[in-house]
């Protein structure tokens, strides 16, 4: 790809102290190397980049609601960030036992952060073997974001909230979650952020540590969003994602797991609905590198009026990483006929003793199933959004707090009511 | 061991099988080499080159200049990358395009007049050139009633087909079986019209150069409402060093026809690796049935990774019409590196597509194969059930797309891959690709790696059978259901080549 010598976006690093300058040149540097991707790229197969590696953003209008923000009854710490600028006025103080927060912003300007090493570090480690260069943008470009050290037990979750307010935003946030020995944190995310939105959220996890991340991602019908999560898992420690995606014209969520000790769990989950204008990828990375791992993905998507959902999935298991259980699971439910499935889960196995396995189906709702219902007195309708509602179950599963896990299926079920009305 | 499987129905024939394949551990069977005087074309490819073989031939013109539009295009194409294969740079210009035996020079006018040691080389292959019932070798073959048991036999030996058998009886029913190169002299009017219709000429790399430098290869033409009345097969035997095989095959399949077609190829055990290019067409029109099994068993290389043939294939079947129905079936042992994905176009309303595969490497072999089911018609069904077996320090990979268009309606695909390794040193891997473009059609797809399982293990040692024997009768369980897909000559030989391509991998 013909890059120019100086700036492949355009954009100036920000100004940052020593450590963090030399993580964003590195970063830099690698985003050169690897260049933007393109629509011939075979990672972008079912995906098309133009729009999220465009000088600009397109304008998204901001949705507007009355209904009570999510995860509103849950007692956390809130970080709030207005189209990628934070607030300080609507957030609580950046203080919780057990666990250092902190803004990348004001840390980078120091010379000697804990961060050195992580920041940028983990997304280095998942650019192999396949590029990811909106990631390594990302690492150059992040204007703020946080950086959360946790050494015991939090007793309530940090919660990060994405408003978007202008309509032609373009927000980079870049945050850092290092989880010391035997810690455990749960990371709540919500709200659209900004027109188009690049994130980037590392995620270090040491031996016997837990991290439960839950998010939704925003409403607003017209924005554009591509994330990346980088894990890297110590012995047996826990990780364990959700995200519900609802609307949104283009959602690329990656998210790329290394299990380096023996008897670490990673679960990663995902519940979209799409109807009209909505794609939305989710692309999976994981990498058995330790022995007696578990891995575990369950990814759902229900469609409909022309909405498109890709899966690509991976599971590589490393020589030595005997005694390995990997699992994925793609699923999507076609509402209609124009809507569209795109699935690529894979398998790149180098250990023999290992219990591996996918599975991916696609097709409409069950006609029995329906039928059912109906013979019973539910109506059509209702009867359908049911049958959504159980469909999504497998994935909403993984939430392992039932507080939030019903937060997160009151949404979907106020989503479908709001398509019924 | 593999006599165990319940496909042999005699006691008796049991141990004969397990002595058979004792007699052949650890070796590659067809190994050896025919000495006998060649002509070769000069090495390397080249416009010259290609009118060269079109000569040798005796084409018509058109087909000459198909050949060199072909050769035209490859020039400027790119040798493709995506595969998970790993090999030495190949150097086409490297490599003989034309071999033909001396007495090959003047064909034939029958079987008889073929020189003795080109029919002692089929008949040691165990693929006698006389027009007998049986195939040699095939136990517990007896029983079935004769009629059952006719196979016509097109032999093709480096760039030429040798003979073809049964010609006048299936003459009699209308079909037409010979070489490609005697069917574009003969039957012009249907190679011209079918011939890069369903494999267009720029479709890939290796197919193109095919279109420009095919010797030789089959062309089988079943008229309407016949069914074939007996099984016909292609014998390929790269023979000569340093040489490159480029078959083409052409398949047609009139409106309510069927026809069983097997094929089976071996190359003699050389240190060098040989470059195996092959295209088949098959065409099936309303209501036709086509079933094609290949027995894949080129020169693997050595244990240490010496040789062998890179076999870089291109299959694909179009049911044009409605309710035609295509099987593949491939069990693939040998050579060194296999790029192979034999593809269905269901097009016609109603059509059917299978894919069965069994796919074996051992030692330093390589396989990245699959299918491409292609569902264009409306009630289309595919069934995909691939198995991989890698052993030593082979890498095996599936690699498929099951691809659902909006007028595919009421469409349905299952598939199943299922990977099982032997040893700690070696690959699986499995790279599907799912595109469904309307919702009422049903994409199923399941996959899973294992390892031989130890109870399993423990209960046939525990039984007496030696570890070697016991891995080859839980492979050949794990393989049953695509060995039970295969006409009844080929799943005996499909049977003890599983346990013959494993020999080595345990203990």
């Amino acid at each position: 790809m013909g890059l120019p010598d100086t700036d492949v976006t355009g954009r100036s690093l920000p100004q940052s102290g020593a450590w963090a300058k030399a993580a964003r040149e590195d970063a830099q540097a690698r985003l050169h190397a690897m260049g933007l991707p393109g629509r011939r790229d075979e990672y972008w197969k079912y995906t098309r980049p133009d729009t999220l590696i465009a000088d600009d953003p397109a304008p998204a209008a901001v949705f507007h609601t009355d209904e009570a923000p999510l995860y509103d009854g849950i007692d956390r710490v809130k970080v709030v960030f207005i189209d990628g600028v934070f607030d300080a006025a609507a957030s609580d103080p950046l203080e919780l036992a057990g666990v250092e927060i902190e803004r990348l912003e004001t840390a980078a300007q120091t010379d000697i952060h804990w961060a050195k090493g992580l920041y940028g570090t983990l997304e280095t480690n998942g650019q192999t073997p396949v590029a990811r260069p909106l990631a390594a943008l990302n690492t150059a470009y992040a204007t703020d974001g946080v950086l959360i050290r946790v050494t015991g037990k939090a007793d309530k979750p940090v919660s990060l909230i994405y408003r978007h307010e202008n309509d032609a935003s373009d927000a980079i946030l870049h945050h850092v979650v290092k989880l010391e020995a035997g810690a455990d944190l749960t990371l709540l995310e919500n709200g659209p952020a900004a027109a188009r939105f690049n994130k980037v959220l590392e995620v270090d996890v040491a031996d016997g540590a837990a991290f439960h991340h839950v998010r939704a991602q925003g409403r607003d019908h017209e924005r554009q969003a591509v994330t990346h999560i980088f894990a890297r898992l110590g012995r047996e420690s826990t990780f364990k994602s959700f995200t519900m995606t609802v609307n949104g014209r283009l959602t690329r969520n990656e998210c790329v797991i290394e299990l380096t000790g023996d008897d670490a769990v990673a679960h990663v989950a995902g519940a979209a609905m799409g109807d009209g204008e909505f794609h939305h990828d989710d692309t999976v990375f994981i990498t058995h590198d330790a022995v007696n791992c578990e891995s575990r993905q369950v990814f759902k998507k229900v469609l409909r009026n022309g909405a498109t959902g890709v899966f690509q999935g991976k599971i590589l298991v490393k020589p030595d990483a005997q005694k390995t259980d990997g699992y994925q699971k793609s699923q999507s439910l076609l509402l209609d006929d124009d809507a569209q499935f795109y699935a690529k889960p894979e398998l790149e196995i180098y250990a023999d003793d290992v219990i591996c396995s996918h599975g991916s189906t696609t097709g409409a709702i069950d006609d029995e199933a329906l039928f059912y219902l109906r013979s019973r007195g539910v109506p059509e309708v209702l009867a359908t959004d049911l049958l959504v509602l159980a469909f999504l179950a497998e994935a909403i599963d993984e939430i392992e707090d039932e507080a939030i896990a019903e937060d997160v299926v009151s949404r979907l079920d106020a989503w479908l009511q709001r398509r019924r009305d | 061991m593999a006599g165990t499987d319940d496909m042999i129905a005699k006691d008796g024939v049991e141990e004969e099988t397990v002595a058979a394949v004792k007699t052949l551990a650890g070796k590659y069977k067809y190994g050896w080499e025919t000495e006998i005087e060649m002509e070769y074309a000069p090495k390397g490819v080249n416009p010259d080159i290609v009118r060269l073989i079109s000569d040798k031939n005796e084409e018509p013109e058109w087909m000459t200049e198909w050949r060199l539009a072909a050769f035209e295009r490859w020039e400027k194409m790119v040798e493709p990358s995506w595969a998970l294969l790993n090999y030495p740079e190949i150097d086409f210009q490297d490599q003989y395009y034309y071999a033909r035996p001396k007495s090959m020079e003047k064909k034939p006018e029958s079987l008889e007049d073929v020189d003795p040691k080109l029919l002692a080389t089929y008949e040691k292959l165990g693929i006698p050139l006389k027009e007998q019932m049986i195939l040699a070798g095939v136990e517990g073959a007896e029983d079935i009633p004769a009629e059952g048991r006719k196979v016509a036999v097109d032999a093709v030996f480096d760039s030429v087909s040798v003979g073809t058998t049964f010609q006048a009886e299936l003459q009699k029913a209308g079909v037409i079986f010979c070489s490609i190169s005697e069917a574009i002299r003969e039957h012009p009017e249907l190679v011209k019209k079918y011939l890069g219709s369903v494999v267009p000429v720029s479709d890939n790399y290796y197919a193109t150069l095919n279109s420009a430098v095919f010797s030789d290869g089959s062309f089988v033409y079943i008229p309407p409402g016949v069914r074939c009345p007996m099984e016909l097969s292609t014998y390929f035997r790269i023979n000569a060093e340093n040489t490159g095989q480029f078959e083409r095959t052409l398949i047609i399949a009139d409106k309510g026809s069927y026809v069983s077609y097997l094929e089976g190829c071996t190359a003699p055990q050389r240190d060098v690796a040989q470059l195996h290019a092959a295209v088949v067409e098959i065409i099936i029109e309303e209501d036709a049935e086509v079933k094609y099994s290949t027995v894949q068993n080129w020169f693997p290389g050595d244990e240490n990774g010496k040789g062998g043939i890179y076999n870089f294939v291109t299959k694909r079947a179009d049911c044009r019409g409605d309710r035609s129905k295509v099987m593949w079936t491939q069990v693939e042992t040998g050579s060194a590196v296999t790029w192979k994905y034999p593809s269905c176009i269901l097009r016609g309303a109603e059509s059917q597509g299978e894919f069965y595969s069994i796919a074996i490497t051992n030692n330093y072999q390589q396989a990245d194969t699959g299918t491409k089911m292609v569902h264009l018609g409306r009630d289309t069904k595919s069934r995909i059930v691939s198995k991989g077996i890698s052993a030593g320090k082979a890498q095996n990979t599936y690699r498929g797309l099951v691809s659902m268009h909006p007028k595919a309606k009421n469409s349905r695909n299952y598939t199943q891959c299922d990977s099982l390794l032997i040893g700690d040193q070696c690959g699986a891997h499995t790279v599907p690709y799912i595109e469904v473009k309307n919702n009422s059609s049903r994409v199923e797809h399941e996959a899973t790696t294992s390892k031989v399982d130890d109870e399993q293990m423990f209960y046939c040692r525990q039984r007496g059978m030696d570890e070697e024997e016991a891995v080859a009768l839980i492979v050949n369980g794990f393989a049953k259901e695509v060995l039970q897909a295969l006409p009844m000559e080929f799943a005996m030989e499909a049977q003890q080549l599983v346990a013959i391509s494993l020999e080595g991998s345990v203990g």
